[in-house]
Formats: C-alpha cells, structure tokens, sequence
C-alpha cells in the first residue's frame, strides 16, 4: 500500500512517500522553489516523491492532507465569536481567503492532484488526517520504540496545541490535548515577536539569543502571562496577548508588562532583548519538563517521542534529556509543519488502515532524514558544466583528503553529497563546513558567508564514538535537535575582564578547544555522525580527526540568511559564486574558488529577503 | 454540492448546528467582501489561519 502524505497552504509545504510502512523519500516545497517557507501545493515535491518511489499518482492508494481544514475553520469561527466586536479587522482579512479557497480545500486538492494525474486520479482517495495525529504519527511510527509516550507541541493546528499520547506497535491513542488560545508555541512566538523577529522562523534566533542573557523575567512571565499546574497544564492570561483578534502577536499592556514596545527588526538588540530571551526560554523548559514529569509519572512508561514547531527547542531537548523521567528520547527531524506530510501519511497506513510497523531493529525509521533528492555523478558533471562551473574530477579517496585538508586550511567548504535531507537541519548532506577549532570561523561564517546576524551559533558534527570526549553527551543526536555543554577539559575560562563583556561581544571570546561551535554558556547543537547512515560524511571527519585529532567541525546549512538550503547542484554553485565560501564539494566533483570565472560571481548579500 | 454535503456532516459529527446559520452569514458576507476588494491577504500572523 501506498500512501503520499501532503502538508500545504500555511508554511512549509511538504510531501512524503510510505511504501508499504517504508518511508520512501520526503521533501519540502522550499527546497524546488526557492522560496523560503514555500506554502502553495507541493507540486515539485510530490513529482520528486512519486519519482524516487517510480511510480504515478494513479499508483497512489491514498492521499493524505496533514490537517482537518472544517475543524480549522470551526476554531475561527468560534474564536472570532467569543471576541466579538473585537477582532473584526482580522475577521475581515481572513474570511475572504477561507471563502474563496480554504473552506473548498478538498475540492481544490482533489483538482490540483487531478491535474497531475490525470484520469488515473479518484476523489475517494483523498483523507485527512488531524494536525496533532500527523506530528504525533511522525514522532512516533518512525521512532525505535515498541512502546513510547507521544508529546507534540506547537503553535496551533485545528483546536490543538499540545497532545499527549500513547504509541504501542501500531496503535497510537491521544490521551489529552490542550486547545487554543492556549498555546506554548504562540507563547514562544509572542516573545519571537516582541523581541523583533519574525514569528514562525526566528524562534531559533530568540533560543540562540538566550545564552546571553539573565532570565531576570521569570517570575514576572509565570505570575502574569502563563499560569502552570502541577501537572505542567498551562493557560495564557489572554489580556497580554492580541493573536486571537489582532494582526500581531502581543498588545499594549505586555509592552507596559516589560517596559518597552515591541522591538523592530532593524532596531539594535540590546540586554534587555537577551533578558527576554533567556526568561522564555527557562519558562518554556520548566513548562515542557514538568509535562515530561508528569507522563512519565502517569505511564510508567520509558521512552518518549517528540514532535511539533516546540520540539524543535534544542535547548529544552537537552535538559529533558539530562532530566532522566524518560530513559530515551526520540525527536522527529522535521518537527514542524513540513513533517505533518510524513506523519498524515503514517497515520493513515497504520492508524486508518491497520497496518503493522516493520521489526524493530534498533534503529529508527528515517534513514537519518536522508530522504530527497540526490544526483548521480554523471549528472552532477552535465549540470554543473551547464553553468560553467570548472572543476575536478576525483576519486572517493582523493575527495576526502583533498576536503579534510581544506578544512585544516580553515576554509569554508561547500558539501553537497548524496541525498538531501528532510526537515530544517542539514546534516552533512547540505552543508557548509568549517574547522570548529579556528577562533575566527564563528565570525567569517557568521558575516562572509551566510550574511547572517553575528551573535547566532554554530553547531558541531562530531564523531558519534567520540561524542563523549568532547560533549556531555553519550547518546545518538544525528538530528541535532539536542544541546549538551563541551566537556569541563576542553573548556577555557574567561577571565574576569572578560566576563564583563557585553553579550555579544562574549562569543569572540575563545570558550573551549573548539571555539566556533561553543556557544557562550559552553553549550553546542550536537550532530552525531554515523557511518551506517552517512558514511561519506562520517569518512571526511574521521580523516580530518586523523589529521587534526578533533572529531568536530562546523556544520551549517548549504544557504545564506533568507535563502531555502540548495537543492541543486547549480544552487550550489550559485551559492558558493555569491559568498565567500571557499572550496565546494558536490558528489566527486572539486571546485576552488580561485579556479572560477570572475565574471560569474553574484552579488548574493541582498539576493533573499531576510528571515 | 459536496461541500454542503460534507459540511452538513461535519457538523452533525461535532455536534454543532449552531455553526450552519452562521456560516450561511459567512458565505453571504464573504460574498460581499469578495466583490468589495480585489485581494485577499492573510493575516500576519499566519499559523492562525
């Protein structure tokens, strides 16, 4: 049985294939389009999806759209309801798109899915699947576990914002949910807002932010705007927020509440914003920990699942993790929306259709999220000669050496290798690499390359045998969805003088033998990197190790700040002639900067909007 | 008509008839907005809608 597993029309469009319970290739809009969080019909990814899998959509067995588009219009309604006369203004905006389009979402899936399928295509096919019910699927039918406490969390989807369930083999039950207005991830995304970034895609600025500052707010956060129960249940004091009848996310009196308005995004960040941050931050992990608490308390259960917009919280992953109420930890890569196409199409195949999951085998189900695209060598060479790219042919073993010793150089090295991966994080499939031991690739990376705010961090891949040398961690995070301090050895203190550096200026400050991947609290966004899912990645670090003795580098996405991560070997090379990186590896090609025509370099600083 | 028809049953699985009268306002109302502006733009806050 075949089911595509489609998420579209707000942010982060997606497809995904299962065959059979086999996740067969996933893949975001974005990526094909270049538009940045892309939220029209997948149409290149579902071409992408059909194609890895070599079939057509009449081969297709079921359809499923990633939320209930009738339960999301009764939310609004009923929402706009209680508030009225308030909120007429966004009532006016929004009800002419749900008129028009939304509300007929079948009727316009069915279309677009006919258009690609011609006659092939029966209206019968096409399901839906609740929003929560599509992440917790996602958390869970991919997950190592037999047995495991499901928890997703997110802005919103139809009523949901944070479910709680229980997976067991095929089953997967929601015990509780908590609905709109109340909101963890609105919560979040009010203090993205307020502190001048843009809701939906700066909540990981707000998190990298953190680090810097005090989180002097709590109290103030917990005694006026989140009440929060024993069993970690929360509700919003409503009166300091504008999301349910306004076109922005907090109102006059959250600005009085910290004694400033609402930053604008070209406004200078100050201590205060760090403050901020840092006290959101510790609200939203003593909420999540004190839910995680409670669950385990409740189910006696060992393992725990995670997925939705929250889950992408790094930082709090971590500390759920230290925290011990669950042995075991498992966090979907594409927790946010793009995921829920993964997760309706799971639902379907064992909730809907009964289906069992594959033998467990230890592992997890996503193939280390290398599910899009990829190119053969044949093909890399026709594409990238097409552009006028001039490079080298070389052998797998040359290759490595030839990258290894460039990043020993401390160059920035393009990578482009083998599938892309699915879900925010580029995992060494997609990626610029750096020397995490250089104290100037933080700053060149940051300001050269990726033309992105200064004071954001970069995250190590390291060595999954060594991870516990230089982390303290000893556990699988190929997803980098977990943040665990560089071990006290390799860490440096800062001098008294130094410590009174003002924020940002801290993270010039070398912390540790790898300075460009430590962020200011010692902390570092992990990456283990195994041989069975990425062995090509796993052989360039394991040489570098050899060379250096540090089984880290720097591993950021193949972008700069606006742009979608490449997807093409030309997007590569576009990339690479718009910035400063440095040497680009795509497949067995090897391309140095100083080889190319001068004349195809890009003005690349202003091509994106910013994010 | 599938739509009224699946709509008509969407709302007898919720249990929330009150919703019809006020959607029938909605169509008719949205209608008019229809004709008043030429685009419909999303709220800024889009995850909400």
């Amino acid at each position: 049985m075949r089911v595509l597993g489609i998420s579209a029309f707000y942010h982060d469009s997606a497809a995904a294939l299962v065959d059979n319970g086999r996740i067969v290739a996933a893949a975001q809009e974005e990526r094909f389009t270049r538009k940045k969080h892309d939220s029209r019909f997948p149409h290149h990814a579902v071409a992408y999806c059909l194609n890895a899998g070599s079939i057509t959509l009449s081969d297709i067995d079921f359809v499923t759209f990633y939320d209930k588009p009738f339960l999301k219009f009764e939310r609004l309604l009923e929402t706009y309801l209680s508030f009225a006369p308030r909120g007429y203004q966004s009532f006016r905006m929004a009800m002419p798109l749900w008129v028009r389009e939304k509300l007929f979402q079948k009727g316009l899936l069915g279309k677009l899915l006919k258009q690609s399928a011609g006659e092939g295509w029966d209206d019968r096919k096409l399901l839906f699947a609740e929003h929560h019910v599509s992440h917790a699927a996602s958390a869970f039918f991919p997950s190592p576990f037999q047995d495991a406490v499901v928890l997703t969390m997110d802005g919103v989807g139809e009523w949901a914002t944070t479910s709680m369930a229980i997976g067991s083999g095929n089953r997967l039950e929601v015990q509780r949910e908590i609905h709109f207005p109340h909101s963890l991830g609105l919560l979040y995304s009010a203090f993205t807002y307020y502190t001048g970034f843009k809701v939906n895609s700066g909540e990981y600025k707000l998190m990298g932010l953190a680090p810097y500052g005090e989180p002097k707010y709590v109290d103030k956060i917990l005694t006026n705007l989140v009440d929060v129960k024993p069993d970690g249940s929360f509700r919003l004091n409503l009166e300091y927020f504008d999301y349910c009848t306004g076109l922005t996310m907090t109102n006059g009196r959250f600005d009085q509440l910290f004694g400033t308005p609402a930053r604008k995004s070209t406004e200078l960040l100050t201590q205060h914003h760090m403050d901020l941050a840092a006290s959101i931050q510790v609200v939203l992990e003593q909420i999540v920990l004190r839910i995680a608490r409670n669950l385990a308390q409740e189910t006696g259960l060992p393992n725990l699942c995670l997925a939705g917009g929250v889950a992408l919280n790094c930082v709090a992953n971590g500390k759920l993790l230290r925290d011990g109420s669950f042995k075991r930890l498992w966090v979907q890569p594409a927790s946010g929306d793009a995921g829920g196409a993964l997760g309706a199409a799971l639902a379907t195949y064992h909730l809907h259709k009964g289906q069992p999951r594959a033998p467990l085998n230890g592992s997890d189900q996503m193939h280390g999220a290398y599910l899009g695209p990829e190119f053969a060598q044949s093909e890399i060479e026709s594409r990238l000669r097409a552009v006028k790219a001039k490079f080298t042919v070389l052998s797998d073993r040359e290759l490595i050496d030839t990258c290894a010793a460039a990043l020993v150089d401390e160059k920035a090295l393009g990578w482009f290798q083998g599938r892309m991966e699915f879900g925010p994080r580029a995992l060494g499939g997609r990626s610029i690499l750096g020397d995490a031991r250089s104290p100037s690739m933080q700053s060149v990376l940051n300001l050269k390359v990726k033309y992105r705010e200064s004071f954001r961090p970069f995250a190590p891949s390291v060595l999954r045998e060594h991870v516990a040398e230089w982390f303290d961690l000893d556990e699988d995070s190929p997803y980098m969805l977990l943040v665990a301090d560089v071990v006290a050895g390799r860490r440096v203190r800062m001098t008294a003088e130094q410590e009174k550096l003002f924020g940002i200026e801290k993270l010039n400050v070398p912390r540790s033998d790898i300075p460009a991947v430590t962020h200011v609290d010692y902390s570092a966004r992990i990456q283990t990197v195994h041989r069975e899912t990425n062995p090509r990645y796993h052989a360039l670090i394991s040489r570098f190790n050899e060379m250096t003795g540090c089984p880290v580098i720097v591993n950021t996405s193949f972008n700069v700040r606006g742009e979608p991560i490449v997807g093409t070997p030309e997007d590569a090379f576009r990339c690479f002639m718009g910035t400063e990186i440095e040497a680009l590896a795509v497949g067995n090609c090897f391309l140095r900067k100083e080889d190319q025509d001068p004349t195809l370099k890009l003005n690349y600083e202003t091509a994106f909007e910013l994010d | 008509m599938s739509f009224f028809v699946e709509f008509a049953r969407f709302l007898q699985a919720r249990k929330k008839y009150w919703l019809l009268p006020v959607l029938v306002a909605m169509l008719l109302f949205g209608g008019l907005l229809l004709l008043a502006q030429s685009s419909a733009i999303a709220p800024f806050i889009y995850t909400l809608f």
